[in-house]
């Protein structure tokens, strides 16, 4: 079983469609026995990184999380990946997981052209930078769905693959022992993130 | 680099796919969920489907289409019609769509677009515009095109923007139903004024439309309903000669 993580950040009707579609079992809990009992656990989300963290916080599940981490695969979608990293800038200065070293900053600083629009929004091709048993379907530089204005950067070491945006390499996958993190939205990524989703769940 | 999108739009009225030109004389088209599922096939970068029904029996109808679409298609879906609320926001998000498109719900109460963008973010608020040239102005029309507000189009996207409107469409209705090409004067003029994504509307006929749309660079995306539903022009086969053309697209 997945255990897709509720903490009242997103929309989780696609991510569990998704799954179902790929014929996996899958729980959208709160639970921590049932995070315990999952086989791996998808972290999602969507908004900004101080307020999910801080509704994560009240979920009491961080400790759950954080050694689940240690024994099965878990993996952050959008700002489900951000928050993995040890900090995160947007609106302020907030601490993360710490599960993957790294930082997330404003997209907007880094642009080479002013003129380039933010949230970075829409189909990227993903670029595998390291190769990865999640890549076990999906092929170099296949197109992937993004919306996002903030990104993971100073973690090179465990970056799996970028997308090109206005001069940046950002960060679309990153992986630090049993943690993955996904920028764009697999769910919503067409057939290769379903692919992507699959590899995930035989990880 | 991000890609150009391709969208086909479904205009559902009682649970089934119409398309009008310049919005008046309606014709019965297809089953939504199987439109969907071909057009997924076909490499469409994103869905937008219009609820065009206005009794309460007929919106039911349309969260369950919505429901089973989002259910089997995973690409990102956008719905409008009908929506001047955030509750109405709420409504569809819960069923599976990724972006709300407001278009008369925000003329009549301008303050949804901010409530929901603060609520569910910009990257999840539309702004979609009717729009016609009236007395050498960009007007935009409310009521699906039949209502001049005497409102200009760029000024009305511009205060949009700023409210939090993560993205616009722009429909010209001088274009609409014309296949033509694509309203590009309007479009210069709303893309030198904006800096969200611009989804162009109204006019498309043939393939080469798309190539001279993008050629202009503050448009993101393509939007038409009738020549992709009549097979006039494949998505498939659109997408192939637009990068063949020089232009990013995801295939």
């Amino acid at each position: 079983m997945i255990a897709i993580v509720d903490y009242g950040v997103g929309n989780l009707f696609s991510l569990s469609s998704s799954l179902k579609a790929l014929g996996l079992e899958c729980e959208v809990t709160r639970s921590p026995e049932r995070l315990r009992a999952a086989e791996r656990i998808i972290f999602p989300g969507v908004g900004a990184f101080g307020d999910a963290r801080a509704k994560l916080e009240d979920t009491g599940l961080v400790p759950v999380l954080r050694e689940e981490a240690q024994r099965k695969p878990l993996m952050g979608i959008c700002l489900g990946m951000q928050l993995l990293f040890d900090k995160g800038f947007e609106y302020g200065e907030h601490n993360g997981l710490g599960l993957i070293p790294g930082q997330v900053a404003d997209l907007r600083p880094e642009l080479n052209d002013k003129s380039i629009k933010v949230p970075h929004m829409g189909w990227n091709s993903l670029h595998i930078v390291k190769d990865d048993p999640l890549f076990k379907y999906f092929k170099d530089g296949e197109y992937v769905y993004y919306v996002h204005s903030f990104y993971a950067r100073d973690c090179a070491e465990s970056t799996l693959g970028t997308s090109e945006y206005g001069g940046v390499a950002v960060t679309g996958a990153a992986r630090n022992g049993n943690v993955w993190g996904v920028q764009f939205h697999p769910e919503k990524s067409g057939d290769a993130g379903l692919r992507l989703l699959r590899a995930f769940a035989e990880l | 680099m991000l890609a150009k999108r391709i969208i086909p739009c479904l205009d559902v009225k009682d649970g089934r796919v119409v398309k009008g030109t310049n919005f008046q004389g309606l014709r019965d088209m297809a089953d939504p969920v199987e439109m969907a599922r071909f057009y997924n096939d076909s490499g469409a970068d994103e869905l937008v489907f219009y609820d065009i029904t206005a009794s309460a029996e007929g919106r039911g109808l349309f969260t369950d289409i919505l429901r089973r679409v989002a259910s089997e298609i995973f690409i990102p879906l956008t719905v409008g019609g009908g929506i001047r609320t955030v509750d109405d926001f709420d409504r569809v998000l819960k069923c599976g769509a990724d972006k709300v498109s407001v278009n008369s719900g925000a003329i009549a109460d301008p303050s949804v677009i901010g409530a929901a963008a603060r609520k569910y973010g910009d990257q999840c608020v539309v702004l979609s515009m009717d729009v016609k040239r009236v007395d050498g102005q960009f007007r935009l029309f409310a009521k699906g095109g039949r209502e001049d507000t005497g409102i200009d189009a760029i000024d009305w996207a511009v205060r949009g923007v700023a409210a939090g409107a993560g993205e616009i469409v722009l429909n010209s209705i001088d274009t609409d139903g014309v296949k033509s090409g694509f309203d590009l004067e309007m479009l210069d003029a709303l893309a030198s004024k904006v800096n969200v994504p611009i989804i162009a509307s109204g006019g498309a006929g043939k393939m080469e439309d798309f190539a001279e749309l993008f050629t202009h660079p503050g448009i993101d995306a393509g939007l038409a309903a009738s020549i992709f539903h009549s097979k006039q022009v494949d998505i498939k086969e659109l997408k192939r000669y637009l990068r063949e053309q020089g232009v990013e697209m995801r295939i």
